[in-house]
């Protein structure tokens, strides 16, 4: 699975109209996470996980950052992206299930936020962006 | 056997009884199209399907995906008893169709980002938590009778 051009453009103009609310978005889509999937809780038993908890919207923010990364460097991801891999493989350990619903709950949160942007096409290329961001997050665990 | 608790109901009720079943039926099944091509397979005679904007204007399309979200309208009638309600399309989709069951899971998260767009800020964490849940058992119901 590739990063067309088009997808690349279709990711970098959501970002850019993103701005900064990457960060609020980044704790909406944890919540959403944790509220329809509680499963994915298990992460986070020292967090305290209730609606606008401060410790999710902080660890949102960095979800966000993390991501806005990745969206600066499209063409090196594994590059741009390895001590977050390393941190996933070898401390974290997060079942590689989980990036799929999580990926799952930030397109909902941009489908709520920005409707109208969120085509079909656009669509598609952020859930191939964060498919090749997950991917290269997991690829050192075995 | 899923349990839906009262609230969760009522978040899945009030919100499908603002659903335009037409107009989000052929989104959601042009967007599962779009989103994830290889589905496309299911649908050698639908005719054009080679573009976003032939996929998400193609007629068959629309008309599926309508029919399908009728179904799912069905469902939001019998939460309590979802697996007897799907046991007939359950073994269509195994025996007739052979639709590999991944495939609800994914046309269940399409339903829900189509919601997300037309409902936005009502399209609450606790409203998604709800809708989730039916969907995946709306999925698990559709799988159950394969063999």
């Amino acid at each position: 699975m590739v990063l067309s051009p088009a997808d690349k453009t279709n990711i970098k103009s959501t970002w850019d109209k993103i701005g900064g609310h990457a960060g609020d978005y980044g704790g909406e889509a944890l919540d959403r996470t944790f509220q329809s999937f509680p499963t994915t809780k298990t992460y986070f038993p020292h967090f305290d996980l209730s609606p606008g908890s401060a410790q999710v919207k902080a660890h949102g923010k960095k979800v966000a950052d993390a991501l806005t990364t990745a969206v600066a460097h499209l063409d090196d991801l594994p590059s741009a992206l390895s001590a977050l891999s390393d941190l996933h493989a070898y401390k974290l350990r997060v079942d590689p299930v989980n990036f799929k619903l999580l990926s799952h709950c930030l397109l909902v949160t941009l489908a709520c936020h920005h409707p109208t942007e969120f085509t079909p096409a656009v669509h598609a290329s952020l859930d191939k962006f964060f498919t090749a961001v997950s991917t290269v997050l997991t690829s050192k665990y075995r | 056997m899923v349990h839906f608790t009262a609230e969760e109901k009522a978040a899945v009720i009030s919100l499908w009884a603002r659903v335009n079943v037409e107009l989000v039926g052929g989104e959601v099944l042009g967007r599962l199209l779009v989103v994830y091509p290889w589905t496309q397979r299911f649908f050698d005679n639908f005719g054009n399907l080679s573009s976003e904007s032939a996929i998400m204007g193609n007629p068959k399309v629309k008309a599926h995906g309508k029919k399908v979200l009728t179904s799912f309208g069905n469902a939001i009638k019998h939460m309590d008893d979802l697996k007897d309600t799907f046991a007939e399309l359950s073994e269509l989709h195994c025996d007739k169709l052979h639709v590999d069951p991944e495939n609800f899971k994914l046309l269940g998260n399409m339903i829900l980002i189509v919601l997300a767009t037309h409902f936005s800020k009502e399209f609450t964490p606790q409203t998604q938590a709800a809708w989730q849940k039916l969907t995946t058992a709306v999925a698990n119901a559709l799988a159950h009778k394969y063999h």
